[in-house]
């Protein structure tokens, strides 16, 4: 179903004025599912996702999609770690990415009252995007990241500022979502993580420590670091 | 003071009466002013918004330039542009010269710079917070610009107005081009000069209060608009 998946990591580096950010990290994200980043506060997660997105260019190795890097670009969406408001209306920061694309006013409109409505944000329409609460901005983020329907989905702590019951909303939004796009989701929340994912990622001083299948890393991690992380001790 | 008081009469008296020969060269000042600014956001809004999201080899050059170009004598421009608009000049042949076309040549030059400067400034700002929105949503580097115009239109204001109260004020370049003839180049700013130099302190303070009056009202006309700018226009 996906086309521009999978996407490959050959010796992907990241660097920053000397500094290593993240890698070098060889992976391979295939074409289905929903895959969970984790690893300690600064261990790369969202260095990671900025790599593969092509927010930044690797300083070594590779980051190849299956198809032209250009095509590709277009059938991608991000969901900062800080949201991005565009000083404008909720209904104009929904409609965006479709201007962006050339569509129709009556379509744009269509498709943005319609995604407002599936992420709670109705009331809201006519609000500006920056007065919009913590939470409240974190589901337009997402919303307005997901309603170009793309192939996949890089969403860094989309659910970092959300109560209880929102963060649940959004987890079915998510797995909605994951029935047409690739979801790779940087998160903190180990309960989110086993409820959501369907492998891990597990990222340790700016390298993949470990990764497999989530039931299997959540049962039964296969390195002591792993071990300690899910147990909330600290790691070294 | 007496002076002083006298202008402020010359004032009152020059606006309650409607003078015909104030109305004249206000609405000529406001069109040459107006005209210049509109060709200068033309090219400096957009140009302050490309130099905000292109990144290329020159652009520090480029940026450095643009704020010594603020600083341009008015009366070298004048006269750089009175050289070439003179009969003898390489643009001589458009007649320009003596005419409000030539004021308004002269004052594009002047305020371009400004008006791109501060637009610059504004929207690298904007560009910090935005910056990776638009990379990551594939924007052109078009949509990238309109973008930021778009969204930072009330920091665009500023630059529009330091725009217009340079124009509105300038006297030296628009003198040399423009020669100050009654009826025809004569505005605001060279008529003060004028009656100042023929001792006419009154109707000089008077039309200079009007011309304050004026960069007042517009400044307060603009912003009124910005604030009643309607909701959700998207
Ligand atoms: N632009 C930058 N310049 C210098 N160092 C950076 C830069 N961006 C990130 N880093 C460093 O790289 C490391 C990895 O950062 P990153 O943001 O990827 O971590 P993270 O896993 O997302 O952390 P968190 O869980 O806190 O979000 C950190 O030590 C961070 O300080
Ligand atoms: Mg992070």
């Amino acid at each position: 179903m996906v086309a521009v998946l999978p996407l490959r990591l050959t010796g992907a580096s990241l660097r920053r004025r000397g500094k290593r950010l993240v890698g070098p990290v060889d992976l391979e994200i295939g074409a289905e599912g929903v895959t969970a980043v984790i690893g300690p506060n600064g261990s790369g997660k969202t260095s990671l996702l900025r790599m593969m997105h092509g927010l930044q260019r690797p300083a070594a190795g590779r980051v190849d999609w299956s198809l032209p890097e250009g095509v590709a670009r277009t059938r991608q969406a991000y969901v900062f770690q800080q949201p991005i408001a565009l000083r404008r209306t909720v209904l104009a920061n929904l409609a965006f990415p479709l201007r962006l694309r050339g569509l129709s006013r009556a379509e744009i409109r269509l498709r943005a009252e319609a995604q407002a409505a599936r992420f709670d944000l109705t009331d809201k329409l006519a609000q500006s995007a920056p007065s919009l609460s913590g939470g409240e901005m974190q589901r337009l983020a997402l919303a307005r990241a997901l309603i170009t329907e793309p192939e996949i989905l890089f969403a860094d702590e989309p659910c970092a500022a959300l109560d209880g019951r929102a963060m649940r909303e959004i987890e079915t939004r998510l797995i909605e979502a994951s029935a047409q796009t690739r979801l790779i989701i940087a998160t903190h929340d180990m309960g989110q993580a086993r409820r959501i994912a369907s492998d891990v990622i597990f990222l340790l001083h700016g390298r993949v420590h470990e990764t497999g299948p989530a039931q299997t890393f959540f049962d039964s991690p296969g390195t002591p670091e792993a071990r300690a992380f899910l147990k909330g001790d600290i790691v070294e | 003071m007496n002076d002083l008081l006298a202008g402020l009469g010359e004032a009152l008296r020059l606006i309650l009466t409607l003078d015909a020969e104030l109305i004249e060269i206000t609405l000529r000042s406001l069109r040459v002013t107006l005209s210049a600014l509109v060709i200068a956001c033309a090219i400096g809004l957009p140009l302050g918004g490309w130099l905000a999201v292109w990144r290329f080899r020159q652009r520090r050059f480029v940026i450095a330039t643009l704020n010594a170009l603020i600083a341009l004598p008015p009366v070298v421009v004048g006269l750089v542009v009175y050289l070439l608009l003179s009969r003898s000049g390489p643009l001589g042949v458009l007649g320009l010269l003596f005419t409000p076309g030539a004021m308004i040549a002269a004052q594009v030059i002047i305020i371009t710079p400004l008006v791109a400067s501060i637009a610059h400034q504004a929207l690298r700002d904007l560009w910090a917070v935005y910056h990776d929105l638009l990379i990551s949503m594939n924007a052109t580097r078009w949509q990238r610009v309109s973008t930021l115009l778009i969204d930072g239109r009330r920091a665009l204001l500023t630059a529009a107005l330091a725009g217009f109260g340079r124009a509105i004020g300038e006297v030296g370049a628009i003198m040399i081009v423009g020669g100050n003839i009654d009826g025809a180049t004569r505005v605001l700013t060279t008529a003060i000069a004028l009656e100042t130099g023929r001792g006419d302190f009154a109707l000089a303070l008077g039309l200079g209060i009007v011309l304050i009056g004026l960069s007042l009202a517009v400044s307060w006309a603009s912003h009124w608009v910005m604030r009643t700018e309607r909701r959700g226009t998207w």
